[in-house]
C-alpha cells in the first residue's frame, strides 16, 4: 500500500512547478499550461484524500470531475482570448499585452 | 518495497520531470507534448487510487481535448522557427514563490498525522458515482452543463473572424 503522504507531495510539487509556470512564463498559452499543471495537481489530492479518509463517501470523486469541467471550459475560453489578441495585436507575449495598462 | 510502490515511484518521477519540462522548454510545442505525457501520469495516478473512471475522463477530456485545443492554439499564434526567451524578467522572484511554497507545503504534509481510513473502495463505484450525481449532486451538475454551454458559445463569439462589412 503506497502511504498517503506521497501522493500528497508528489501533487505539492507538481503544484509548485505549475505556480511557476504561470508566474514566469512570457507565452499566454505556457501561462495556460502551468494553470491546468495547477489545476491536476489538485485533482490529484481530491482523489487521494477521497480513497483514504472517505472511501465509502463519493464526494472527491465528483469534486474532481467539476474540477476537469470547469478546467475544460477555462482552456476554451483563454485560447480563444489568446487567439483573437493575435489576430488583432500580432504577439502572445504576456508583457506585450499591456493596453488596459497607464 | 511492493511493485505497486515501484510503479507509484517511476509514475512520480515522469510525472515531475515531464512537468519542469512543460515550465522550461523554450520552444512552446514541446511544452504542449511534455504537459500530455505530464496528464497520462497524472491518469496512471487515479488508476493506482482506484478511480478507474476518473482515468478515463483524464485520457479523454484532458489529452483529447484541451492538450489538443492546446497545440492548435500554438500552431495558429506562434512562429514556432523563432526561439524567443522562455521567461520574463520577474521569474527569479516566482522561483522564490514557488519554492517557499514547495517548502510550506511539503513541511505539511510530512509532519501532518493523517487519518487514514482503512475501509474498501464500493465495489460498484463507478454506479454509485453516476447514482450520487444525479441525486445528491444535480444541482452542480446541472450547472456545469449550463457553464459549459456558456463556454462554447462564448469561445466561438471570442475567437471568430469578424468580416469587413459588419465592422
Amino acid at each position: 500500500m503506497i502511504p498517503l503522504s506521497w501522493y500528497l507531495i508528489v501533487a505539492a510539487l507538481l503544484f509548485c512547478i505549475g505556480l511557476y509556470g504561470a508566474l514566469a512564463r512570457r507565452n499566454a498559452i505556457g501561462v495556460l499550461m502551468g494553470i491546468e499543471l495547477m489545476l491536476n495537481a489538485v485533482n490529484i489530492n481530491l482523489i487521494a484524500f477521497w480513497r483514504y479518509i472517505t472511501p465509502e463517501v463519493l464526494t472527491g470523486q465528483v469534486f474532481a470531475l467539476f474540477v476537469i469541467t470547469v478546467a475544460a471550459a477555462e482552456a476554451a475560453i483563454g485560447l480563444a482570448l489568446i487567439i483573437s489578441i493575435f489576430r488583432h495585436r500580432e504577439t502572445v507575449t504576456v508583457e506585450d499585452m499591456d493596453m488596459m495598462k497607464w | 518495497m511492493t511493485l505497486v510502490q515501484i510503479v507509484f515511484l517511476v509514475l512520480a518521477v515522469a510525472a515531475i520531470g515531464s512537468a519542469v519540462g512543460v515550465v522550461t522548454s523554450k520552444n512552446i510545442f514541446y511544452s504542449a507534448l511534455l504537459l500530455i505525457a505530464c496528464l497520462f501520469m497524472v491518469a496512471g495516478f487515479y488508476v493506482l487510487l482506484e478511480a478507474p473512471f476518473l482515468a478515463a475522463v483524464q485520457v479523454l477530456i484532458y489529452v483529447g481535448a484541451i492538450a489538443v485545443l492546446i497545440i492548435f492554439a500554438v500552431m495558429l499564434t506562434e512562429n514556432l522557427m523563432v526561439r524567443r526567451r522562455a521567461w520574463n524578467e520577474q521569474w527569479w522572484v516566482a522561483l522564490v514563490v514557488a519554492a517557499a511554497l514547495a517548502a510550506v507545503l511539503l513541511y505539511v504534509v510530512v509532519t501532518a498525522q493523517w487519518q487514514v481510513s482503512a475501509a474498501a473502495t464500493p465495489g460498484d463505484a463507478i454506479a454509485a458515482l453516476g447514482q450520487s450525481l444525479m441525486s445528491t449532486y444535480v444541482l452542480p451538475f446541472e450547472v456545469a452543463s449550463v457553464l459549459l454551454l456558456m463556454a462554447l458559445i462564448g469561445a466561438i463569439i471570442i475567437a471568430r473572424e469578424e468580416k469587413e462589412e459588419q465592422r
